[in-house]
């Protein structure tokens, strides 16, 4: 390679390196605020701040979904199999809302850090599969338990 | 000159690229549309269901192979700029000038292909998550590439959005990232190189089959707009008024 080319060639590396350092330290720092939700065990340490909209992520706790009669207020609880929090929303739930099923609500901490949901999303994961698969893979797994 | 440069060379000549391109371009279009019939018919009407999301789920064969495109496509544009920056192979102005638009296209509907499918399975068209902001910001960097283009003069304009393409590819790692670095609600990636897809076979071969169709028409759509690009810069050399007398009639 001709000399002026490498020279050429280093000077935008050097761009690009630094350029990209910069925008990485720049995220690294906003962090906080580019994570799209808390994990409950943020919101259990108090790091979530109370009063203002945040977004909570977590599964669905087996068994805790609770549904008034009369009404479609509903309460659940989603943990990150370190910490739980209750989750109190009135309103239509998306399709793939289930127990055991990742979620994201948007709402605000009451004083007794539950989060009055105004919004929840329904979060899948990367495993797609035919229904008789994870059938089959389910009934496995509850034979392997008991 | 070493001889594996060689084809490096003959593929920097606009002649060479004008006349063979049109066989890469017609073999291109073919097996493209080919595989796409293939992948689409497979997998819109013979891979089973997703267990969660029924047949919603079947959008991935539009969205994933308009994803994987917008940013391989970007990185070889970012290449071409470096091309054009160190080695001032004009060539890699015409393909960069061809090519943003079909890359701000498929980045546009990755973008809504990607809103349609969030409404019914995760209740909105849009949040502002890392995944999806990432890729916003690409196709920001794909309009304002146009943009740049468009506001300067020619051999200024080459030299500058080649600079903002290449500086710009810090944004793919951030994309592909993304979903792990942070909290997103997209969730993480189905195929990956280094393990096993998280589907069966019968999801993962017709998504296959149409990311490789994407591709081969992206590369169809790139090369058609480049020859005539080429024809338009050197419409006044010899070899670019032969051939527009021979195939134009002009």
């Amino acid at each position: 390679m001709k000399p002026q080319r490498k020279r050429k060639l280093v000077q935008i590396g050097l761009v690009v390196a630094g350029l990209g350092t910069a925008v990485g330290l720049g995220l690294y720092a906003l962090s906080t605020n580019i994570n799209l939700f808390y994990p409950p065990a943020k919101v259990a340490a108090g790091e979530a701040p109370v009063g203002t909209t945040i977004r909570v992520g977590g599964m669905v706790v087996d068994d805790s979904v609770v549904r008034a009669s009369d009404s479609l207020k509903v309460s659940f609880a989603v943990t990150d199999y370190a910490e739980q929090v209750t989750i109190r929303y009135e309103g239509i739930l998306p399709d793939l809302f289930r127990e055991g099923q990742g979620i994201v609500a948007e709402g605000q901490l009451n004083a007794d850090r539950e989060l009055i949901a105004t919004q929840v999303l329904a979060k899948h994961d990367e495993q797609y599969m035919p229904p008789e698969i994870a059938e089959s893979l389910q009934n496995q797994e509850s034979k392997s338990v008991y | 000159m070493a001889r594996r440069w060689q084809w490096f060379h003959r593929w920097g000549s606009s002649p060479y690229v004008y006349r063979q391109g049109a066989k890469w371009q017609t073999g291109l279009g073919f097996v493209g549309l080919t595989l796409l019939a293939v992948g689409w018919i497979w997998g819109l009407a013979f891979a089973p269901i997703d267990y969660q999301q029924g047949n919603s789920y079947r959008i991935i064969f539009l969205h994933v192979p308009v994803a994987f495109l917008a940013q391989s496509m970007y990185i070889g544009f970012a290449a071409a700029g470096l091309v054009l920056l160190v080695w001032k192979m004009k060539l890699a102005d015409a393909a960069i000038e061809a090519g943003l638009v079909v890359g701000a296209w498929v980045t546009f509907l990755a973008l809504v292909t990607g809103a349609i499918w969030g409404k019914p399975t995760w209740g909105t068209y849009w949040v502002w998550d890392a995944r999806l902001t990432s890729m916003l910001i690409l196709l920001f960097l794909y309009v304002g590439a146009m943009a740049l283009r468009g506001a300067l003069p020619r051999d200024a304009a080459g030299k500058a959005v080649a600079l903002l393409l290449v500086v710009g590819v810090i944004n793919i790692p951030i994309i592909k990232y993304s979903v792990e670095w942070w909290n997103t609600l997209h969730q993480g990636a189905t195929l990956k190189l280094t393990e096993r897809p998280a589907m069966p076979a019968s999801m993962w071969v017709p998504l296959v089959v149409s990311i490789l169709a994407m591709y081969c028409l992206a590369g169809y759509w790139v090369l058609r707009r480049l020859r005539t690009q080429l024809l338009i810069r050197e419409h006044s050399t010899g070899w670019a008024r032969e051939a527009l007398e021979r195939e134009h009639g002009l």
